[in-house]
């Protein structure tokens, strides 16, 4: 199809789901009902790091109202083994360990017991009653901390992988890798200005607001029936049944409506053990997590030590770029070091490149992953360290990342060569907003930019779309729907149909009702389900080309379609009369699409911003925001522009105040939406949005996923702008007031 | 939650009544801090006791010669919506309209705000400022505590068992007199202080004629910072004398470093804070708006 | 022994009259007394706005609201916000304008900005985003939330 020629991709229509949302008809995990429900209250521990001696759960058995009392030891003891936890594997064990603590517990606020009762505040007055001897341990909290020699050790049966080789050393090191491209020393000995700087980044929360819920029913037939907020039905089955040590159609999940994810709600929190005390008790039993569980245990995502260094010619060619990343898992190996480590230099085309990667364990709750997880931390080192080098070389920022930018052909250190990406693009639209060109207008303001860069992934999706009689479509998908995706999903199928995007009716079902999906994540759901729903539109399409062919009494490869009126010579009909005539011409038409896609095409965002700092509060404020991203092709312009606006504002929180502020012995001191200070609708302006469309050649569309890239450069911008307001070059995360304070003092000493 | 029964007295007596047969009692206006205390196990109770049906305690009162009463448990919103209030005490209003969002405002009251003794109670330093009293009633009658003297430490205040605090009493406006409450937060609504300063200053020609001043935030009490405001009396109206209580109040701070500030950060405010609320004030006075 | 408490009030224009233990919020009342589940959970402080329903001439966070304060008040949840069949103009304009993603938010949102175009048919920019302040969102970066809003203001003084 021709890019110009779209006739539903590109407009706007309201989500199908849209009057159900604003009615408050629509239900979400938490308002799932029924009969007999149960209660559950998992019960957390108060240290960091502590060895359980004993745990006594009699009192709490014997509670007024209490149903049924868990611990890990209800789990079935499964032999260890490797799990896909829907972004990434990990051992059983971990997995097993994270949902419910045996032995020891690694974070303050790891679950290890549960409670089942006819009400929640039973349940959670008798889980007080549960009595525990703990033997507290020293914790490690930061990634330096817990590589230093002699750190606490959390896991004892954790040992170094070094560069792909196992080293039989016991560390907090999980894992160091190493990309190498060219010759470093060779690259930085060619420069006329090399800067070196060292960052620190502290541990964020995605945010959402719905906090993580379950329902579980045991059933008396064995199966094992789940309703949740979850970005993957797929991923809650597998994990559970893995966990629970059945197969995996002994489990159904049935998707609710998730209030917001970005990441943190792929992992398995609370659905096994809703499970277990289902089958204790014969009921169905419902968990759901207050805030503060969700803060203190639901993965973070890492906080992080960066060094990064830069070498540049005269001419503005970046000659070396060399990165130190070490960033904390959490109480589980799998800090989110390696994207980070495949987008510190992405937007660069650089010679010579050594990137060193850490994964390292700290007695935090285990990191799950947040919007381009990885990449924003990184993007804000190496885009400070990039103006510097501007700023040294008296070039336009923008002109020295245009000089240096990735394009078609572009080799990055880990490997891969760029098909066509859209960083020049994006710049030069950046080069050219008028914004980017406008006064300051006042004093104590500066103006910063940025760019980032996400790779998106691709991965199965399905999807199958019903012909009805009155010429609309039922579109059946499994990926939750957690920004309009349902509507993107949709689109592309009406405009395959050539027929209107309100007459596909798209549902999102259980993982009975719908071929294997991945999770709602890495910017795949437009992406992989809408090209899953292209190919179901397709097969309808050759389907309903035989039926005119039959009415016709003509050969189906002489049938066109276009549309939405299929020809053959003279004659044609629409999609609408032939779906009307779908019981004379053979019966029911249903399509198909299954898709694992290959041609993911990766996302560039850029960042526009003027603050304005207090000199003597160092309190900023954003006075003006402008986005711009490559989306391949918009399909939904709006939900875009409200992908780009959100990530965007969820990286203005990350830069500026939003922190897990931690005591010394392991504790969120803030671990409430008063004192985490995500931003309120006060603390922004409106966010101006510039879609590009490079469109990406490995989808029918054009589409890249647009959900993450736009979290990347808002720190680094914002730090940018501070920089030309108040002359202070910040290096940590968050750049909040007293910070930025500190700077401007120890500037002045 | 654990469990709690539930009163509404109708009556300063029947209240008082209540409050010493049950020394666990918990006393309720907005529940914006109450609620969130008990839930999270940090307080505990096995009554609570309503008090938005007890008369004196949910009135609003001005009479332009005694001045402005409000009941403890007047929720912020009907400050800010009096226009009476509005044109006599403006800083009030302001006050009242930065506790908390809309919805806080909706529940919350000022009598509220202090009997939670936070340090960083935002309703303290304005009160303080304004010569604000505070009305007590108990077994053995009423009685009057100024403002500056009612909290004794973080969540601790003068109350006896069986006292509650039943309204608060501002003095009629002086002539020439300008209010204010600055505070700093992080964000733009939504917080705690990390410091806050309050200022009433009376002017005279061009001079201080008095100013009271009271800090949030950087003491186990609110702070009131008597010498700051002594200090302006009879001095001209300039950055000098200005910059002198200023710097008297970020002397007199004594903050803490938690999560919402370091020590030296805050004691850094004070002065910023002190100095932009004392010119607030004094514009406020010149403009005859207070 | 513990004794429920029984309590008379309105809801959504009807009258109703329930029993609730007096530790159970207004918004665990609401939510699952009623089944009016549209009024959401997303802090139990206060400070997310999520709950957000109308008491009287206020809008509240029905989580810091004990359910049997209720008693003699009117309640308006979202679910009785449309008028019939047809929606409201706010609820209209988010749509419109794309104000919702994941839509937990969307509920709390529209009652609060019902109850400021109530009183003030007019609002600024810095007026809607004042007076929303107390409602998170963490999805839209509120952008959209601030246009559905003005949109949804001039057609209600149309």
């Amino acid at each position: 199809m021709k890019t110009q020629e779209y006739s539903v991709i590109g407009t706007r229509p309201i989500r199908h789901d849209g009057a159900d949302k604003v009615t408050g008809r629509a239900l979400y995990g938490a308002d799932f009902q029924m009969a007999g429900l149960l209660h559950g209250y998992i019960l957390r521990s108060p240290h960091a790091h502590a060895r359980i001696r004993r745990i006594d759960t009699s009192k709490a058995a014997a509670f007024p109202g209490v149903r049924a009392v868990m611990t890990a030891d209800d789990f079935p003891q499964a032999p260890d083994r490797l799990v896909d936890l829907g972004e990434g594997d990990t051992p059983l064990s971990y997995a097993r360990g994270n949902v419910l603590a045996k032995g020891k517990v690694l974070y303050k606020g790891h679950a290890f017991a549960a409670v089942a009762a006819t009400s929640v505040h039973i349940a959670e007055e008798a889980a007080g009653l549960i009595e525990v001897d703990y033997e507290v341990l020293p914790c490690a909290l930061t990634a330096p901390e817990a590589m230093q020699e002699g750190a606490p050790i959390l896991h004892e049966d954790l040992k170094t992988k070094e560069f792909g080789e196992q080293t039989g050393r016991v560390s907090n090191v999980a894992e160091h890798f190493r990309h190498v491209m060219g010759d470093i020393e060779a690259g930085f000995a060619q420069a006329d200005v090399i800067v070196e700087r060292e960052f620190n980044t502290a541990t964020v929360h995605q945010g959402y607001i719905e906090p993580h819920n379950a329902t579980a029913l045991w059933n008396n037939d064995g199966r094992i029936l789940v309703w949740c907020s979850t970005q993957g039905a797929f991923v809650v089955r597998d994990v559970t049944a893995c966990l629970l040590d059945v197969p995996v159609s002994r489990v159904r999940v049935t998707p609710m409506e998730i209030g917001g994810g970005f990441g943190g709600k792929i992992p398995v929190y609370l659905e096994p053990v809703a499970a277990l005390l289902s089958k204790k008790t014969g009921k169905p039993v419902k968990i759901v997590m207050s805030r503060k569980d969700v803060f203190e245990a639901t993965g973070p995502t890492p906080g992080s030590y960066i060094k990064v260094k830069i070498g540049a010619r005269k001419d503005g060619r970046i000659t070396a770029a060399q990165a130190y990343l070490a960033y904390e898992a959490g109480a589980y190996p799998g800090a989110m070091v390696a994207p980070g480590a495949m987008c510190v230099f992405a937007a660069y085309d650089i010679p010579n490149v050594v990137i060193d990667g850490f994964d390292v364990v700290v007695n935090k709750p285990s990191t799950a992953a947040y919007r381009a997880p990885g990449a924003t931390n990184a993007a804000f080192a190496t885009e400070t360290v990039v103006d510097e080098i501007a700023e040294k070389l008296g070039m336009d920022p923008l002109d020295f990342r245009l000089k240096n930018a990735a394009k078609e052909g572009t080799r990055r250190a880990d490997g891969p060569k760029y098909r066509r990406i859209g960083c020049v693009e994006v710049i030069e639209a950046m080069k050219k907003h008028p914004h980017y060109s406008a006064p300051l207008g006042g004093p104590n303001r500066g103006r910063g930019v940025a760019v980032g860069f996400w790779f998106n992934v691709g991965l199965p999706s399905s999807c199958t779309i019903s012909v009805n009689a009155d010429g609309t479509v039922n579109l059946v998908e499994g990926s939750t729907d957690i920004g309009g995706t349902r509507t993107s999903i949709a689109m592309q199928a009406a405009e395959v149909l050539g027929i209107p995007a309100e007459d596909v009716r798209p549902t999102v079902v259980d993982t009975d009702s719908v071929g294997f999906t991945a999770v709602t994540g890495g910017s795949r759901t437009t992406f992989a389900t809408g090209w899953a729903a292209y190919e179901a539109a397709q097969d309808i399409v050759r389907q309903l080309k035989e039926r005119a062919a039959k009415l016709w009494e003509t050969d189906a490869a002489s049938v066109t379609m276009e549309r939405g009126i299929f020809r053959a010579g003279d004659k044609s009909i629409t999609f609408q009369e032939l779906a009307a005539k779908l019981d004379q011409t053979g019966g029911p038409v249903v399509g198909r699409g299954a898709v694992n896609p290959r041609g993911v095409g990766g996302s560039f965002s850029g960042n526009i911003v003027d603050v304005e700092v207090d000199p003597e509060t160092g309190k900023v404020t954003i006075l003006r925001f402008t986005a711009v991203q490559d989306a391949g092709k918009a399909i939904h312009p709006s939900y875009v522009e409200g992908q780009m606006q959100g990530g965007s504002v969820q990286g203005i929180g990350w830069a500026l105040n939003e922190e897990y502020w931690m005591n010394g012995s392991g504790t969120m001191m803030n671990s409430s939406l008063l004192d985490y200070r995500m931003p309120t609708a006060l603390d922004l302006p409106m966010i101006d949005t510039v879609i590009v469309e490079v469109p990406n050649p490995g989808h029918p569309f054009g589409v890249r996923g647009v959900g993450e890239a736009n979290i990347i450069p808002p720190p680094a911008a914002i730090a940018n702008a501070i920089y030309h307001a108040a002359g202070v070059r910040m290096n940590r995360l968050p750049m909040n007031p007293p910070a930025i304070m500190e700077a401007i003092w120890s500037q002045r000493d | 939650m654990k469990w709690f029964d539930y009163a509404t007295p109708a009556s300063v007596g029947e209240a008082v009544g209540l409050l010493t047969a049950h020394p666990n009692a918990r006393l309720l206006a907005g529940g914006t801090d109450l609620l969130v205390q008990l839930r999270a196990g940090r307080k505990e109770t096995d009554l609570v006791v309503d008090l938005k049906r007890i008369p004196e305690l949910n009135a609003i009162e001005y009479d332009p010669g005694r001045g402005l009463s409000i009941g403890a448990a007047v929720p912020c919103y009907r400050i800010y919506r009096d226009q009476t209030v509005a044109r006599a005490y403006p800083a009030l209003v302001e006050l009242a309209s930065l506790i908390g969002g809309t919805q806080i405002q909706g529940r919350a009251s000022l009598g509220g705000n202090l009997c939670n003794a936070a340090p960083s109670a935002d309703s303290a330093p304005l009160l303080i400022a304004l010569g604000a009293t505070c009305r007590v009633a108990g077994a053995l009658g009423t009685r009057e505590i100024a403002v500056e003297d009612f909290c004794t430490g973080p969540s601790r205040t003068v109350l006896q068992a069986g006292e509650l605090l039943v309204s608060l009493h501002l003095p009629p406006p002086p002539a020439h007199s300008g209010a204010r409450y600055l505070r700093f937060i992080p964000r733009n609504e939504m917080d705690i202080a990390v410091a806050g300063a309050g200022v009433e200053v009376v002017l005279d020609d061009g001079k201080f004629r008095s100013a009271r001043i009271a800090l949030a935030a950087v003491a186990p009490t609110p702070l009131f910072v008597r010498e700051a405001g002594e200090a302006l009396a009879g001095q001209p109206v300039n950055e000098a004398s200005i910059a002198r209580a200023a710097e008297i109040a970020r002397a007199s701070a004594k903050p803490i470093t938690d999560m919402r500030g370091t020590a030296e950060y805050r004691r850094h405010l004070c002065g910023v804070l002190t100095r932009r609320a004392i010119e607030a004030a004094v514009e406020r006075a010149r403009e005859g708006k207070r | 022994m513990h004794n429920k408490v029984r309590v008379r009030t309105t809801i959504n224009s009807e009258p109703q009259e329930f029993l609730c233990e007096p530790r159970q919020s207004l918004l665990e009342c609401l939510r699952d007394i009623f089944g009016l589940t549209g009024t959401k959970e997303g802090c139990n402080d206060g400070n997310c706005g999520a709950c957000t329903v109308m008491m009287d001439d206020r809008v509240v966070t029905s989580c810091l609201v004990l359910g049997v304060e209720a008693e003699g008040c009117q309640i308006t949840t979202i679910e009785g916000i449309a008028r019939g069949s047809e929606l409201h103009p706010l609820q209209r304009a988010f749509l419109q304008n794309a104000a919702l993603q994941c839509g937990i938010c969307t509920p709390g949102f529209i009652v609060a900005a019902k109850a400021l175009l109530d009183r003030e048919p007019n609002p600024s920019e810095e007026q809607i985003r004042l007076w929303l302040a107390n409602n998170l969102c963490r999805c839209t970066g509120y952008d959209k939330i601030i246009r559905a809003v003005e949109q949804a203001a001039q057609e209600v003084r149309a």
